[in-house]
Protein backbone atom coordinates (compact mmCIF):
# COMPACT_ATOMS: atom_id res chain seq x y z
CA UNK A 1 0.00 0.00 0.00
CA UNK A 2 1.31 3.42 -1.05
CA UNK A 3 1.22 6.62 1.14
CA UNK A 4 0.20 9.72 -0.72
CA UNK A 5 1.53 12.77 1.17
CA UNK A 6 -1.29 14.84 -0.63
CA UNK A 7 -4.00 13.16 1.29
CA UNK A 8 -2.80 14.75 4.54
CA UNK A 9 -3.32 18.46 2.62
CA UNK A 10 -6.56 17.01 0.96
CA UNK A 11 -7.86 16.52 4.81
CA UNK A 12 -6.92 20.03 6.05
CA UNK A 13 -8.76 21.75 3.07
CA UNK A 14 -10.72 24.15 4.75
CA UNK A 15 -14.49 22.75 3.44
CA UNK A 16 -12.90 19.12 3.92
CA UNK A 17 -11.88 19.90 7.31
CA UNK A 18 -15.03 21.53 8.27
CA UNK A 19 -17.07 18.36 6.83
CA UNK A 20 -15.29 15.74 8.90
CA UNK A 21 -15.08 17.46 11.79
CA UNK A 22 -18.87 18.24 12.35
CA UNK A 23 -19.23 14.75 12.26
CA UNK A 24 -15.46 13.86 14.74
CA UNK A 25 -16.24 16.82 17.07
CA UNK A 26 -19.23 15.44 18.74
CA UNK A 27 -17.70 11.78 18.99
CA UNK A 28 -14.68 13.32 20.21
CA UNK A 29 -16.53 15.90 23.00
CA UNK A 30 -18.45 12.63 24.60
CA UNK A 31 -15.17 10.59 24.45
CA UNK A 32 -13.44 13.32 26.25
CA UNK A 33 -15.54 14.04 29.01
CA UNK A 34 -16.38 10.33 29.77
CA UNK A 35 -12.76 9.75 29.91
CA UNK A 36 -12.03 12.63 31.56
CA UNK A 37 -14.66 12.22 34.61
CA UNK A 38 -14.01 8.29 34.60
CA UNK A 39 -10.10 9.48 35.11
CA UNK A 40 -10.59 11.86 38.09
CA UNK A 41 -13.14 9.83 39.56
CA UNK A 42 -10.61 7.00 39.51
CA UNK A 43 -7.64 9.02 41.27
CA UNK A 44 -9.53 11.10 43.77
CA UNK A 45 -12.33 8.87 44.82
CA UNK A 46 -10.67 5.07 44.48
CA UNK A 47 -7.03 5.51 45.21
CA UNK A 48 -4.78 5.48 48.02
CA UNK A 49 -3.06 8.18 49.77
CA UNK A 50 0.71 8.11 49.45
CA UNK A 51 2.44 6.84 52.71
CA UNK A 52 4.78 10.06 52.42
CA UNK A 53 2.60 13.01 50.68
CA UNK A 54 -0.65 11.69 52.53
CA UNK A 55 -3.72 12.87 50.09
CA UNK A 56 -2.14 15.54 48.57
CA UNK A 57 -0.99 12.55 45.99
CA UNK A 58 -4.56 13.23 44.48
CA UNK A 59 -2.99 16.47 43.11
CA UNK A 60 -1.09 13.99 40.63
CA UNK A 61 -4.36 13.05 38.69
CA UNK A 62 -4.74 17.09 37.41
CA UNK A 63 -1.05 18.47 37.85
CA UNK A 64 0.96 15.83 35.84
CA UNK A 65 -1.44 16.04 32.91
CA UNK A 66 -1.98 19.84 32.89
CA UNK A 67 1.81 20.07 33.01
CA UNK A 68 2.42 17.21 30.00
CA UNK A 69 -0.52 19.03 27.88
CA UNK A 70 1.34 22.45 28.64
CA UNK A 71 4.54 20.82 26.96
CA UNK A 72 2.85 19.06 24.14
CA UNK A 73 0.11 21.72 23.52
CA UNK A 74 3.59 24.12 22.55
CA UNK A 75 5.22 20.89 20.23
CA UNK A 76 1.59 20.93 18.55
CA UNK A 77 1.76 24.61 17.47
CA UNK A 78 5.72 24.21 16.68
CA UNK A 79 4.66 21.63 14.34
CA UNK A 80 1.55 23.47 12.54
CA UNK A 81 3.61 27.01 12.81
CA UNK A 82 6.40 25.57 10.72
CA UNK A 83 3.52 23.62 8.33
CA UNK A 84 2.50 27.62 8.06
CA UNK A 85 6.02 29.08 6.94
CA UNK A 86 7.15 26.13 4.96
CA UNK A 87 3.63 25.56 3.08
CA UNK A 88 1.55 28.69 3.64
CA UNK A 89 -1.43 26.39 4.60
CA UNK A 90 -3.85 28.46 6.76
CA UNK A 91 -5.82 25.84 8.72
CA UNK A 92 -2.63 24.84 10.23
CA UNK A 93 -1.70 28.12 11.69
CA UNK A 94 -5.66 28.31 12.67
CA UNK A 95 -5.16 25.17 14.58
CA UNK A 96 -2.01 26.72 16.52
CA UNK A 97 -3.87 29.96 17.67
CA UNK A 98 -7.00 28.26 18.50
CA UNK A 99 -4.45 25.69 20.62
CA UNK A 100 -3.17 28.79 22.67
CA UNK A 101 -5.23 29.49 24.90
CA UNK A 102 -5.97 25.72 25.90
CA UNK A 103 -1.94 25.61 26.07
CA UNK A 104 -2.09 29.02 28.10
CA UNK A 105 -4.60 27.66 30.77
CA UNK A 106 -2.91 24.41 30.86
CA UNK A 107 0.50 26.15 31.82
CA UNK A 108 -1.84 28.03 34.55
CA UNK A 109 -3.34 24.49 36.07
CA UNK A 110 -0.44 23.32 36.33
CA UNK A 111 1.56 26.33 37.37
CA UNK A 112 -1.39 26.86 40.10
CA UNK A 113 -1.57 23.01 41.38
CA UNK A 114 2.00 22.84 41.91
CA UNK A 115 2.19 26.05 43.91
CA UNK A 116 -1.06 24.00 46.09
CA UNK A 117 0.78 21.17 45.99
CA UNK A 118 4.56 22.43 47.00
CA UNK A 119 3.02 24.43 50.25
CA UNK A 120 2.69 21.63 52.24
CA UNK A 121 5.31 19.10 50.84
CA UNK A 122 7.93 21.63 50.26
CA UNK A 123 7.13 24.24 52.72
CA UNK A 124 6.51 27.02 49.88
CA UNK A 125 4.07 28.01 46.89
CA UNK A 126 6.89 29.12 45.00
CA UNK A 127 10.62 28.86 44.42
CA UNK A 128 13.02 29.96 41.63
CA UNK A 129 13.32 26.61 40.65
CA UNK A 130 14.49 25.80 36.74
CA UNK A 131 11.33 23.77 36.12
CA UNK A 132 9.22 26.33 38.32
CA UNK A 133 10.93 28.80 36.09
CA UNK A 134 10.72 27.75 32.73
CA UNK A 135 7.21 26.96 33.15
CA UNK A 136 6.10 30.74 34.52
CA UNK A 137 8.14 31.73 30.88
CA UNK A 138 6.40 29.12 28.79
CA UNK A 139 3.13 30.47 30.33
CA UNK A 140 4.37 34.10 29.68
CA UNK A 141 5.16 32.92 26.00
CA UNK A 142 1.56 31.52 25.47
CA UNK A 143 0.43 35.69 26.65
CA UNK A 144 2.60 36.76 24.24
CA UNK A 145 1.63 34.78 21.45
CA UNK A 146 -2.22 34.99 21.84
CA UNK A 147 -1.44 38.90 22.13
CA UNK A 148 0.48 39.38 18.94
CA UNK A 149 -2.48 37.84 17.14
CA UNK A 150 -4.91 40.35 18.59
CA UNK A 151 -2.25 42.74 18.11
CA UNK A 152 -1.93 42.51 13.99
CA UNK A 153 -4.55 43.46 11.91
CA UNK A 154 -3.65 41.41 8.80
CA UNK A 155 -4.10 37.33 9.75
CA UNK A 156 -1.29 36.82 7.29
CA UNK A 157 1.16 38.96 8.66
CA UNK A 158 -0.25 38.17 12.23
CA UNK A 159 0.28 34.00 11.38
CA UNK A 160 3.81 34.72 10.38
CA UNK A 161 5.31 36.41 13.32
CA UNK A 162 3.32 34.55 15.74
CA UNK A 163 4.71 31.64 14.21
CA UNK A 164 8.15 32.83 14.53
CA UNK A 165 6.92 33.76 18.26
CA UNK A 166 6.52 29.83 18.25
CA UNK A 167 9.79 28.87 17.07
CA UNK A 168 11.52 30.86 19.75
CA UNK A 169 8.86 30.02 22.53
CA UNK A 170 10.09 26.47 22.02
CA UNK A 171 13.57 26.80 23.39
CA UNK A 172 11.37 27.16 26.99
CA UNK A 173 8.93 24.21 26.13
CA UNK A 174 12.12 22.04 25.94
CA UNK A 175 13.80 23.77 28.76
CA UNK A 176 10.35 23.07 30.77
CA UNK A 177 10.68 19.57 30.06
CA UNK A 178 14.04 19.18 30.74
CA UNK A 179 15.05 21.99 32.96
CA UNK A 180 15.17 19.15 35.90
CA UNK A 181 17.97 17.35 33.83
CA UNK A 182 19.75 20.14 33.17
CA UNK A 183 20.06 21.80 36.45
CA UNK A 184 19.34 19.27 39.26
CA UNK A 185 19.40 22.06 42.28
CA UNK A 186 15.94 22.44 42.24
CA UNK A 187 12.70 21.01 44.24
CA UNK A 188 10.99 19.96 41.52
CA UNK A 189 11.68 15.91 40.82
CA UNK A 190 12.23 14.14 37.82
CA UNK A 191 9.36 12.82 35.69
CA UNK A 192 7.04 10.97 37.46
CA UNK A 193 5.85 8.94 34.24
CA UNK A 194 7.90 7.06 32.59
CA UNK A 195 7.93 3.91 30.09
CA UNK A 196 10.49 2.46 32.15
CA UNK A 197 8.70 0.05 34.58
CA UNK A 198 11.73 0.80 36.85
CA UNK A 199 11.51 3.98 37.20
CA UNK A 200 8.10 4.58 37.57
CA UNK A 201 4.99 5.37 39.69
CA UNK A 202 2.86 2.54 41.62
CA UNK A 203 0.46 0.51 39.74
CA UNK A 204 -2.28 2.17 41.74
CA UNK A 205 -1.55 5.34 40.71
CA UNK A 206 0.01 4.75 37.59
CA UNK A 207 -3.58 3.43 35.63
CA UNK A 208 -6.09 6.14 37.15
CA UNK A 209 -3.14 8.87 36.19
CA UNK A 210 -3.03 7.50 32.36
CA UNK A 211 -6.68 7.35 31.95
CA UNK A 212 -6.10 11.43 33.56
CA UNK A 213 -3.38 11.65 30.93
CA UNK A 214 -6.04 10.42 28.04
CA UNK A 215 -8.97 12.31 29.30
CA UNK A 216 -7.00 15.37 29.25
CA UNK A 217 -5.80 14.71 25.47
CA UNK A 218 -9.17 14.27 24.97
CA UNK A 219 -10.66 17.43 26.12
CA UNK A 220 -7.82 19.18 24.26
CA UNK A 221 -8.29 17.39 20.47
CA UNK A 222 -11.90 18.36 21.22
CA UNK A 223 -11.68 22.26 21.84
CA UNK A 224 -8.87 22.69 19.67
CA UNK A 225 -11.44 21.08 16.59
CA UNK A 226 -14.26 23.60 17.77
CA UNK A 227 -11.73 26.62 18.08
CA UNK A 228 -10.68 26.06 14.68
CA UNK A 229 -13.99 25.69 13.49
CA UNK A 230 -14.91 29.22 14.48
CA UNK A 231 -11.36 30.43 13.08
CA UNK A 232 -11.93 29.39 10.20
CA UNK A 233 -15.83 30.79 10.06
CA UNK A 234 -14.33 34.05 11.24
CA UNK A 235 -11.91 34.20 8.70
CA UNK A 236 -14.46 33.55 6.29
CA UNK A 237 -16.15 36.41 8.19
CA UNK A 238 -13.39 38.61 7.82
CA UNK A 239 -13.18 38.18 4.28
CA UNK A 240 -16.69 39.09 3.62
CA UNK A 241 -16.70 42.11 5.60
CA UNK A 242 -14.00 43.16 3.51
CA UNK A 243 -15.58 42.67 0.60
CA UNK A 244 -18.53 44.51 1.69
CA UNK A 245 -16.43 47.64 2.61
CA UNK A 246 -14.59 47.43 -0.48
CA UNK A 247 -17.93 47.77 -2.53
CA UNK A 248 -19.13 50.52 0.08
CA UNK A 249 -15.93 52.76 -0.23
CA UNK B 1 -16.01 11.63 49.81
CA UNK B 2 -12.79 10.07 50.64
CA UNK B 3 -10.94 11.25 53.89
CA UNK B 4 -8.32 13.75 52.83
CA UNK B 5 -7.16 14.84 56.60
CA UNK B 6 -5.35 17.71 56.72
CA UNK B 7 -4.60 18.31 53.46
CA UNK B 8 -8.49 18.59 52.57
CA UNK B 9 -8.04 22.05 51.87
CA UNK B 10 -4.65 22.07 49.78
CA UNK B 11 -6.29 19.30 47.72
CA UNK B 12 -9.79 20.84 47.18
CA UNK B 13 -8.49 23.84 46.32
CA UNK B 14 -5.66 22.28 43.60
CA UNK B 15 -9.12 20.93 41.86
CA UNK B 16 -11.71 23.95 42.18
CA UNK B 17 -8.92 25.77 40.68
CA UNK B 18 -8.67 23.10 38.03
CA UNK B 19 -12.87 23.01 37.24
CA UNK B 20 -12.59 26.70 37.46
CA UNK B 21 -10.42 27.47 34.75
CA UNK B 22 -11.43 24.50 32.55
CA UNK B 23 -14.88 25.73 32.78
CA UNK B 24 -13.88 28.84 31.78
CA UNK B 25 -12.03 27.79 28.91
CA UNK B 26 -14.80 25.35 27.39
CA UNK B 27 -17.82 28.52 27.90
CA UNK B 28 -15.35 31.06 26.01
CA UNK B 29 -14.69 28.26 23.04
CA UNK B 30 -18.69 27.51 23.15
CA UNK B 31 -19.29 31.00 23.48
CA UNK B 32 -17.20 32.36 20.60
CA UNK B 33 -18.35 29.44 18.16
CA UNK B 34 -21.90 30.42 18.63
CA UNK B 35 -21.13 34.10 18.29
CA UNK B 36 -18.88 33.86 14.94
CA UNK B 37 -21.21 31.16 13.51
CA UNK B 38 -24.35 33.50 14.00
CA UNK B 39 -22.24 36.56 12.46
CA UNK B 40 -21.37 34.60 9.32
CA UNK B 41 -25.01 33.30 9.14
CA UNK B 42 -26.23 36.97 8.36
CA UNK B 43 -23.35 37.85 6.58
CA UNK B 44 -24.17 35.30 3.88
CA UNK B 45 -27.78 36.14 4.10
CA UNK B 46 -26.89 39.86 3.39
CA UNK B 47 -24.30 38.84 0.25
CA UNK B 48 -27.51 36.09 -0.61
CA UNK B 49 -29.86 38.43 -0.12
Amino acid sequence: MSFNMNSIWEWANPRKFMRWTDKALPVVAVLAAVVFVAGLVWGFFFTPDDYRQGATVKIFYIHVPAAMMAINIWAMMLVTSLIWIVRRHHVSVLAAKSAASIGMTMTLIALITGAVWGKPMWGTYWEWDPRLTSFLILFLFYVGYMALWEAVENPDTAADLTSVLCLVGSVFAILSRYAVLFWNQGLHQGASLSMDAEENVADVYWYPALVCIAGFVLLFIALVLLRTRTEIRARRLHAIELRERAENA
Amino acid sequence: MPDLGKYAGDVLMAYGATFVLLAALIWRSLARSTKIKRQLKEAEARRNG
